[in-house]
């Protein structure tokens, strides 16, 4: 006989849950919650949004190419719609959706009452919100971006040739890919650290291992982009010549930058569909998913194939072909990992008893289409037909393909399946059949023929054709195809809108195996009533009574004793239990701090550099704020029960933290970035034989050995803070932080002193400017530094931070790594590679 | 001898990190082929008569995945659990993670394969 036999006490314990878990009430207060399934769902709604939006724009355009020689829209707009469709429909919908589905999907299905940051995730949310507004709002005013969503330069770097809508881009979308960014890091640690006990890494859910693989991709994906969204902007806004052919520069250094970026977003797009699948699959064939460490091999394949790929968008730049071959042959390889991901659903699908559902319609119907652009994806991957198709509507034709099939129709499919999760009713089988069958006939009718136009010749981006050239039927064809799938997607958004109206469908109407069905059609706030101890991959098929023993509360941490909202903190590989973590609760932080940070880049946009600088002053006050107040918190007990006799701490330092993590993961994304504009120093190098130019006296050795000396000795200051710390000398260790904050801050002036004193001008060459713009990105990470530092100084002396509890000082040693092993590369190539080159 | 050197596998610990080995490799290598060629092309002008760094670093990488998808072979088939081996003990997560990685490595060698077939055929930078 256990205590939770005993009705009188479950009630109490769930009075209690209910407490800490009550949402903020009140007209503004409401939105300053954090919890996630409010917070997933606002972020799935906008992004949804934006792709309605981004389908107007799509519609436009085809009403414009539906006969030749048409003139319903100029030339100037519909460069701005093709833009705007393409950029919202990559960073407004499609990786932006990925994060919003799994910031609904992932705590449930990992049995977590939340995410380890939910201040991070409505920090995430409210970027988005703002910047897409920013970015996609833009069109009304006529300063669209206009350059096509890869914003080729030159053109778009002259401001005479394109102008405002270039910074809108730049900025506007830098700014998302920062909140991307976030939530990539809440979703690794998430899968990382917040598993229910016993869920080892091959009891893992499919999911989560997308999930997983996905959001490390981002970290290596985005920061590149970022990098050349600083080279862009500096050229921009002051005339560095980075991508300036007359001044040294190159253009193919952004083709670059963007492209790798570029090629694993469209697997970053593709993947989380993929994972959709890889959970309704079993469901609907009744049985566990076959080959389960095949998916793994192929979802993390795919992962690092598609960083080898990105010159594949470069074909025709003229690049040495021994190159282009290389990246050519890693196109082919990674049609194998794709296949078998394929291969593995139909064998599953072929072994189970198949239930003929509408998600499993969408999902078979999305494959097929995926799989006509996977070989014409196979096609263009071969140099000399690229060369023949480069930049015609056959290439329209594969991506839509390819974005159709491994995005949009997974995620309706997603929508139809996970719908009574989020609202607790069913969808409409009769509409979601009929707009499935309309979009699926719709989707082929507009893209198919753009196979056939591209071929006779139609370039894409015209916004007009010659009647002579023969292709007014195929383009009717499609204009026609286009507004029959929005009428699909007309057809689902009814149903949505119905939906309120609805009765409440059944507790896990699909009959599914998986965690996240635990949910209830009037689910509490709590996320789940206790976290259980897991032994199967399909625990609601394969554990005994175990819907029951969860919602009872007989499982881990059924109570919120100190009234605090808490989840489970498990070790990596075998998810032992090791912590309580105290979640972040409702609070305007994440609001003010969003808003914040994008006026900084708003306000640049529009050149008001001196507003901008408040702008990041407030950013940096609030994050300081959001820090000092929620994070690292010393608990009252060291201790905490969670039930059946285990007995696991409250807070937690170093590498078994999610704190650490998310430290160490952003700074991979740091380091990448970091990477991007280093790749840009060697690049020149390699394609000008006058680089380092002979008159360039800069930056010199003296100032850079001696920035990198200083950032040692801060660096090796703080290690040793630490060390002592931890011994419990404090005030050895306060004195070291002191130390190491003068030295960095000494490291970050002898830093710029280098181009300073040797009168580098960034304007006349790119060598100038690219040594500045190392430099200058030392230095602000060295500022930043001297910040963390003072921060942990002020936290030991506020008595916030003892050698038990240190995860502060832990947290900004890791910060210190990154920022000597930047310093280290930074003036090594600027100080010593002259020379060595010379 | 070799039944010592099985033993000591064995008893490695496999973890996210070893998972990685044979796909790392492979952008290792592909990394290096690339620049290989853009350096030797931008400013040699042409490949080397006998890109012998290249074979090199070919073999090196082969060499690694080669090793990691040995030891994940051996770990992969150690004595446990019954079949299906995929319960929540410690011999099948072990056995998942070694097999997976095994499965990687196959991958990883056709994509350094693949990789270092252009040179074989073309002897140029044009
Ligand atoms: C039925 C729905 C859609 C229609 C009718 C449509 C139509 C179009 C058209 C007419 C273009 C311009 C082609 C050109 O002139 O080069 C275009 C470009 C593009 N579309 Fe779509 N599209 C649809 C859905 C999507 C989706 C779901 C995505 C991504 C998730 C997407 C991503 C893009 C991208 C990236 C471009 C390239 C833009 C550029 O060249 O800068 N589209 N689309
Ligand atoms: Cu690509």
């Amino acid at each position: 006989m256990s205590a939770q036999d005993d009705p009188a006490l479950r009630r109490a314990q769930e009075e209690r849950l209910r407490a800490a878990w009550q949402p903020p009430k009140g007209l503004f207060l409401r939105w300053t919650d954090v919890n996630n399934n409010r917070v997933g769902v606002w972020y799935t709604l906008t992004a949804f949004a934006f792709m309605l939006f981004a389908g107007v724009l799509a519609l436009v355009m085809r009403a414009q190419l539906a006969v030749p020689e048409n003139d319903l829209v100029s030339a100037g707009t519909f460069n701005q719609l093709f833009t705007l469709h393409g950029s919202m429909m990559m960073f407004l919908f499609a990786v932006p959706m990925f994060e919003a589905v799994s910031i609904i999907l992932l705590p449930q299905l990992l049995g977590a009452r939340d995410l380890p940051f939910p201040r991070l995730s409505a920090f995430g949310y409210w970027s988005f919100l703002i910047g897409g507004v920013f970015v996609g709002g833009s069109i009304f005013f006529n300063a669209a971006p206009d350059g096509g969503w890869f914003m080729y330069p030159p053109l778009t770097t002259r401001t005479d040739l394109s102008g405002l809508g270039a910074d809108i881009w730049m900025l506007g979308l830098s700014f998302i890919e920062v909140s991307s960014v976030a939530a990539a890091v809440e979703l690794i640690v998430g899968v990382l650290k917040c598993r229910p006990p016993g869920m080892r890494l091959n009891l893992m859910p499919l999911y989560a291992w997308y999930i997983l693989v996905v959001a490390v991709m981002i970290l290596f994906a985005f920061p590149p982009l970022i990098a050349g969204d600083i080279l862009f902007e500096m050229e921009r806004l002051l005339g560095w010549p980075f991508f300036d052919a007359a001044r040294g520069g190159d253009p193919l250094l952004w083709q670059h930058l963007f492209w790798i970026f570029g090629h694993p977003e469209v697997y970053i797009v593709f993947l989380p569909s993929i994972a959709l699948f890889a959970m309704l699959i079993p469901t609907f064939a009744q049985r566990h998913l076959l080959g389960y460490p095949w998916i793994v091999l192929a979802a993390v394949g795919t992962a690092f194939l598609s960083f080898g790929l990105w010159v594949h968008h470069m074909f025709a730049t003229g690049l040495p072909k021994i190159s282009l071959a290389f990246f050519s042959a890693a196109s082919e390889v990674v049609a194998i990992p794709t296949g078998i991901q394929v291969f593995a659903f139909i064998a599953t699908l072929w072994a189970g008893r198949v239930i003929w559902s509408t998600p499993l319609l969408y999902a078979v119907g999305s494959i097929a289409i995926f799989t006509i652009g996977g070989l014409t994806g196979v096609m263009v991957a071969i140099a000399p037909f690229d060369w023949q198709a480069h930049d015609t509507y056959f290439v329209v034709a594969h991506l839509h393909y390819v974005l159709i099939g491994g995005t949009l129709l997974p995620l309706f499919g997603g929508l139809y399946y996970y719908w009574p999760l989020v609202t607790g009713k069913t969808l409409s089988d009769r509409i979601g059949r009929a707009a499935f069958w309309i979009l699926f006939a719709g989707a082929n009718l507009a893209f198919f023929p753009m196979h056939l136009s591209g071929l006779a010749g139609m370039p894409r981006r015209v916004f007009t054709y010659p009647a002579e050239l023969g292709i007014g039927g195929l383009n009717l064809a499609s204009t026609i195809g286009a507004y029959l799938s929005a009428f699909g997607v007309l057809l689902i958004v009814i149903d949505l809108a119905l939906s309120p109206r609805r009765a409440k469908a059944p507790r896990n109407p699909w009959n599914a195996g998986t965690l996240e069905w635990l949910s209830h059609p009037d689910d509490e706030n709590w996320g789940i009533r206790s976290v259980p101890l897991i032994e199967s991959r399909y625990p609601i098929w394969d554990q005994r009574d175990f819907v029951a023993k969860v919602d009872e509360g007989r499982f881990f941490l059924p109570d919120a004793e100190e009234g605090r909202r808490e989840t489970i903190v498990t070790s990596v590989l075998d998810a032992r239990p090791i912590q309580v973590l105290r979640l972040g609760t409702p609070s305007v932080i994440p609001m003010l701090t969003a808003v914040a940070l994008g006026s900084v880049f708003i306000l640049t946009t529009f050149h008001l550099y001196a507003t901008a600088l408040a702008g990041a002053v407030a950013t940096l006050a609030c994050v300081l704020t959001w820090l000092w107040t929620g994070t690292a918190e010393i608990p009252e007990k060291p201790c905490k029960a969670i039930g059946h006799g285990l007995v696991v701490p409250l807070y937690l330092s170093g590498p078994a933290a999610g704190g650490w993590w998310a430290m160490f993961i952003t700074m991979m994304a740091d380091a990448t970035a970091f990477s991007g504009l280093v790749f840009g120093y060697y690049f020149y190098w390699t394609i000008h034989p006058d680089f380092p130019p002979p008159d360039a006296a800069g930056p010199g050795m003296l100032w850079p050995m001696a920035a990198l000396a200083l950032t040692l000795v801060g660096w090796g200051a703080t290690v040793a803070a630490r060390q002592v710390h931890a011994a419990g000398w404090i005030g050895a260790a306060r004195a070291l932080l002191a130390l190491a904050i003068a030295a960095t801050l000494a490291s970050l002036a002898a830093g710029l002193a280098g181009p300073w004193t040797t009168g580098l001008d960034p304007a006349r060459h790119v060598y100038p400017a690219i040594v500045w713009t190392l430099a200058i990105w030392t230095a602000a990470h060295a500022g930043i530094g001297a910040i963390c530092q003072s921060y942990a100084l002020a936290r030991s002396l506020a008595g916030r931070m003892t050698p038990v509890y240190d995860a502060d000082l832990r947290n900004i040693t890791v910060y210190m790594h990154f920022l000597a092993l930047t310093a280290l590369v930074a003036y090594a190539t600027i100080g010593l590679f002259p020379e060595a080159a010379a | 001898m070799r039944r010592r050197l099985r033993d000591r596998i064995a008893g490695l610990r496999a973890t996210l990190w070893t998972l990685i080995v044979p796909p790392a490799t492979w952008a290792a290598h592909f990394l290096f082929s690339y620049l290989w060629a853009a350096l030797n092309c931008a400013k040699i002008g042409r490949f080397a008569r006998f890109p012998t760094v290249f074979a090199a670093g070919t073999v090196a990488a082969l060499a690694i995945i080669a090793a990691a998808g040995w030891i994940a072979y051996v770990q992969a088939r150690l004595e446990g659990d019954a079949p299906p081996h995929d319960a929540g003990t410690e011999i099948d997560r072990l056995r998942f993670l070694a097999r997976a990685t095994e499965l990687l490595a196959a991958l990883s060698a056709i994509g350094v394969v693949f990789t270092a077939v252009p040179v074989i055929f073309l002897t140029d930078c044009r």
